[in-house]
């Protein structure tokens, strides 16, 4: 069974969220999607600084035999993202919700709440 | 004889294993009315005795004249042992190395043949090719536009002393893109084009230029000029090369004086001189090199090497997951077929070649062009058109129609050149005319001595043609 | 061993060039090569010996039964070769007049015409240089077209999701948007779903059939009509195309533009990757929007059309005209066929295909569609296999390497889990299908009794199973020197 840590929110294309307390949003893919792409090989990562909308494709990851977009849960600008990724994709597959992170987000609209929480995520991934 | 070896015995047992009456039934899904009357526009089978002699005397039928033909394509000495090797059948009848331990002869030397080619361009990394010269020039517009990202115009300089039919296959493929291809026209005297010409068209943002070397006259363009001028303004530079030449030329990869950016980030061109027959036109393949940054925004396959469960080294395809069969949509390319047994046979010829029997070819191309143009400008009314070095190629004008000189020199066994009437105007009654290393002594003397009577004949026609009117 | 390994500074090659390098003085310092190229210094025979036992390390259809779904690796009659290869038309220049280069104008345009006959398509491009690229010039035809009718808003083109991967690809690099129409489990498209999908965006349909699930598409009449009443054209992806070759055309089926891969239909060697050939063919509508160049006859005497005659044409492809050597085994391959050797083809590859998914049934595989006839090929799904005894897909086709042959198309088509995409062709014998439906069987049992054979096959061959990981992460594409 995937982990799915309760405090988190969660997407359907199983991206996960978590307010800091600075209030951006840290963005990541779930233990569950780093399972299915299998060994990580690949981060293709967005520019700092680049604005998003809610849905829009940010960034790839990449197994051997896979290649998966990543979509901006919420809209906002692209305020960090984690350079270790770069040389070390594996960390996403290791540690996908605390080294494993792949940007933050300073929001830019009230989208937040509106996301799955653990449980509703945990019956997505179930079906 | 369709090559179908089943006994009528076979075909009973397995139609019975089936439990179908006919091999008919097994179509029966087919609505019938749509079902196809006999082919009666397609001739009836023939024996290998029938083909053969269909064959042969159509490839009769084909010129046998000495050819000083190029633009584009190039007639060189192959070794024999070449398309020996690369028509063995575990090279030409196996398929794409989807299956890498079955696939390991494909695989090392699609490998080896990676590392000649950033060997001959200086560039980092090379795939394991495209289809064709002009077509790679298309997927490296493409690629460009993809890599660059601090450029938002998706405009493209393309001097007109590029290739016109690379031009054209450029623009047909990259114009479902909204990719603006901006021609720069040449410098009228050097036959190449100039800063200055260039940063007329270059005031907005620029995604990428294009400089083919040496370019479709022959002339030689001032790269690392253009090259340091692109990087400064954040241009990317497409090189188009022809991959012979640069065992004289200063490969893509040097491109450039300023150490920091040095080289063009894109490099492309046709790898026929390489050890493809000229074959009416293929099939050759496109090489397609690049710096080591744009590596994902690579179209085509590439071949890495790893190694297996023991440790052992061995090669597999790597990077599929920028290809159509996993990105589907999201792509860099739909390209799946590259050209692998010509890939096959130029890999052995750069093998048996080695870089200096190439170097050595390429010099004697160079060196037979001058002497041949210093011969055909010794005869009155023919004249260099561009001041100026040339590697094998050189632009010629004549006083008379380009055409009709042409058909009067292949009459004497001569393909005499390329009429640029067509693609250049401006240039008027001119021909470009390309010697490789095949072209001895004796073959120039008498396209000098064609050339002599052609025009000579023209002048005296003119005048009786003048005389009687 | 590389090549570059077998390399000694200083050794020359063969008297394959000058001996001396002539004098390139002409050309000004600062645009000449300051450092000879890292080429391998090998002698001839150093080199013939290594390229010779590389080959040896690849299993082809020379050598293997290479049973490939979708690629149709039938044998590659070694006279098309020869013929192919004669002076004649390997020291043809591209640029030859056409008046000197007619022996080989008219067999480019007597294939153009066997191949509008074969499909019944009316007139033929033979520029694509392979399957991708005809189904780029196919769409951006049906770009122009629709343009050409001051049609602007057809920007979106239907793949139903059993489609090459190419399909959609191809979509978006002519600039239109993809849209998946859902196939049912037998296999035949999902009709409502396309219904609801067509309207006034729709650009075309690109349909393969039989399709990739190796089964004819019945309703494609009823798809021909939603599709043109919508509006739009109708486009065949042609490599399933050995399955019905003389028996139905794509012209009849109502599709208004083709590609066919000569590479596969009319077979041309894949050379390890290629290069293929994809003509395109189109309806009359169509046909001022063909790819450059093709060949037209006038009287007796052939030539190139260009630019000038065909000023709506999508324009060329490549340098010059697609990759001749190519269409002269393809047409060379068609002569010896001739219209009664074309309808064969299709009648023994399928029935091949039907006799050995008839034997997996016997031998008790699961059969991606059951009920259905195959056509030229069929689907085996291992996931009972894989869920009961932990094997793949994957580890079927490592074992069948180590019994001699050559794996199916695996993972492909995507709808199918754990699949195997068997096509054995009408030029293999009830011999070796039969030896390959053994070999199968053989390691169906190993998977119940002992699956650890499977997981670590392949262990015959030169190297065991490779590390993709490591490819992938650490980029070694080149060799840069002994470290």
């Amino acid at each position: 069974m995937s982990e799915v840590p309760s405090e988190l929110k969660y997407t359907k294309s199983h991206e996960w969220l978590r307010l800091e307390d600075d209030g951006l949003v840290t963005v990541g893919i779930s233990d569950h999607a780093q399972e299915l792409l299998g060994d990580l090989v690949f981060v293709e990562l967005p520019e700092a600084g680049l604005e998003f909308v809610a849905g829009d494709e940010c960034c790839v990851v990449e197994s051997v035999k896979a290649a998966s977009d990543v979509y901006m849960p919420i809209s906002g600008e692209v305020a960090e993202v984690n350079e270790a990724l770069v040389d070390e994709p594996e960390i996403i597959n290791d540690s996908p919700y605390d080294n494993g992170w792949l940007f933050k987000i300073r929001p830019s609209a009230e989208e937040f709440d509106d996301l799955m929480d653990a449980d509703a995520y945990q019956d997505e991934i179930a079906e | 004889m369709p090559f179908i070896p089943h006994t009528e015995q076979e075909i009973t047992q397995m139609l019975q294993t089936i439990g179908a009456d006919s091999i008919e039934d097994l179509f029966d899904e087919i609505p019938t009315h749509l079902r196809a009357a006999v082919l009666s526009a397609v001739p009836t089978g023939m024996t290998e005795m029938e083909v053969s002699r269909l064959m042969r005397q159509r490839a009769e039928k084909n010129t046998k004249a000495l050819c000083f033909l190029g633009a584009g394509a190039y007639q060189h000495h192959i070794p024999a042992a070449v398309w020996e090797i690369t028509t063995r059948g575990e090279f030409y009848s196996a398929y794409t190395p989807y299956q890498a331990e079955a696939s390991q002869g494909t695989l090392q030397l699609t490998y080896e043949y990676q590392s000649m080619m950033t060997a001959l361009t200086a560039m980092d990394v090379s795939n394991a090719s495209m289809y064709d010269g002009a077509s790679s020039l298309a997927e490296a517009i493409l690629m460009a536009v993809r890599a660059n990202r601090k450029s938002k115009s998706r405009k493209i300089l393309i001097p007109t002393t590029v290739n016109p039919v690379y031009r054209q296959t450029a623009h047909t493929i990259v114009k479902g893109q909204q990719i603006d291809l901006v021609e720069v026209p040449y410098d009228k005297a050097t036959g190449t084009v100039t800063l200055d010409q260039i940063k007329q068209q270059a005031e907005a943002d620029i995604t990428a230029i294009v400089l083919q070397q040496p370019n479709f006259f022959g002339c030689l363009e001032a790269v690392d000029e253009i090259t340091d001028w692109a990087h400064e303004n954040n241009i990317l530079v497409i090189a188009a090369v022809n991959p012979l030449a640069i065992t004289v030329l200063n490969p893509p990869g040097e491109w450039g004086l300023d150490e920091a950016s040095k080289g063009a980030d894109i490099a492309c061109g046709d790898g026929q001189p390489l050890g493809a027959p000229m074959s009416a036109g293929g099939p050759y393949y496109g090489l397609l090199c690049c710096k080591q940054a744009l590596v994902r925004q690579m179209p085509g396959r590439i071949v890495g090497r790893t190694v297996d469960l023991d440790g052992k080294e061995g090669f597999v395809l790597t990077l599929q997951a920028r290809e159509q069969h996993i990105r589907r949509s999201k792509a860099t390319s739909n390209i799946c077929t590259n050209q692998g047994l010509v890939v096959t046979a130029s890999t052995i010829h750069m093998a048996i070649m080695g870089a200096k029997g190439l170097e050595n070819t390429a010099a004697a191309c160079h060196q037979n062009n001058n002497n041949l143009v210093v011969q055909l400008c010794a005869i009155a009314d023919v004249k260099k058109a561009f001041a100026g070095a040339h590697f094998h190629e050189t632009v010629l004008q004549l006083e008379v129609p380009a055409q009709q000189v042409l058909k009067a020199l292949m009459q004497k066994g001569i393909l005499g050149g390329f009429d640029l009437s067509l693609d250049y105007p401006e240039l008027g009654h001119a021909i470009l005319v390309c010697t490789t290393e095949m072209r001895n002594e004796d073959d120039i003397a008498a396209y000098a001595k064609a050339m002599q009577e052609v025009l000579a004949q023209t002048a005296n026609n003119v005048a009786s043609l003048q005389e009687s009117a | 061993m590389l090549i570059f390994e077998h390399s000694s500074h200083g050794r020359n090659g063969a008297p394959q060039s000058p001996v001396e390098k002539a004098s390139v003085s002409a050309i000004p310092e600062s645009l000449l090569r300051k450092n000879r190229a890292a080429l391998p210094e090998v002698s001839e025979l150093q080199a013939v010996r290594h390229y010779t036992r590389l080959s040896q390390k690849n299993f082809s259809i020379d050598t293997q039964f290479y049973p490939l779904g979708s690629c149709t690796m039938k044998y590659n009659p070694r006279a098309c070769n020869t013929l192919a290869m004669l002076p004649g038309f390997l020291n043809a220049h591209p640029l030859t007049p056409d008046e000197q280069n007619q022996g080989f104008l008219a067999c480019m345009f007597d294939l153009q015409s066997m191949l509008c006959e074969a499909t019944g398509m009316a007139a033929f491009s033979l520029a694509p240089m392979a399957g991708a690229q005809g189904e780029f010039a196919g769409v951006a035809m049906i770009d122009a077209y629709h343009k050409s009718r001051g049609d602007e808003e057809r920007r979106e083109i239907l793949v139903p999701d059993a489609a090459h991967g190419t399909n959609p690809a191809t979509a978006v690099m002519c600039g239109f948007s993809v849209k998946e129409i859902p196939t049912l489990d037998n296999g035949d498209v999902d009709l409502d779903a396309l219904k609801q999908a067509v309207g006034p965006q729709t650009a075309g349909l690109m349909l393969t059939n039989p399709s990739t699930l190796g089964v004819f598409e019945r309703n494609i009449e009823e798809i021909a009509k939603v599709v043109h009443q919508a509006g739009g054209l109708l486009y065949y992806d042609g490599a399933n195309l050995n399955a019905i070759l003389g028996k139905i055309r794509p012209g009849d089926m109502g599709f208004d533009v083709i590609h066919s891969n000569l590479h596969k239909t009319f077979s041309t060697p894949h050379g390890g990757g290629g290069p293929g050939s994809g003509a395109v063919g189109v309806a009359e509508r169509l046909i001022p929007f063909l790819p450059l160049p093709m060949v037209t006859q006038e009287g007796e005497q052939y030539r190139y059309l260009t630019a000038k005659d065909c000023p709506q044409s999508i324009g060329r492809l490549s340098a010059f005209m697609g990759n001749p050597g190519v269409l002269l085994r393809a047409y060379i391959y068609m002569r010896f066929l001739g219209r009664e050797g074309m309808v064969r083809v299709a009648e023994f590859a399928t029935l091949n295909a039907n006799y050995m998914m008839a034997e997996a049934r016997r031998r008790g595989f699961t059969l991606a569609i059951d009920s259905r006839r195959a056509s030229h090929e069929f689907i085996i799904t291992l996931k009972n296999e894989a869920r009961k005894y932990h094997v793949s897909a994957m580890d079927f086709a490592k074992r069948l390497l180590d019994l001699g042959y050559h794996a199916p198309t695996t993972y492909f088509p995507l709808l199918v889990p754990e699949c195997l995409l068997i096509e054995p062709t009408e030029s293999e014998a009830k011999e070796a299908l039969d030896g390959f439906m053994d070999a199968l069987e053989q390691i169906k049992q190993e998977a119940e009794t002992n699956p650890e054979i499977l997981h670590a096959a392949p262990q015959t061959l030169p190297v065991k199973r490779l590390d993709e990981v490591r490819a992938a992460k650490q980029l070694d594409l080149a060799y840069r020197g002994s470290e």
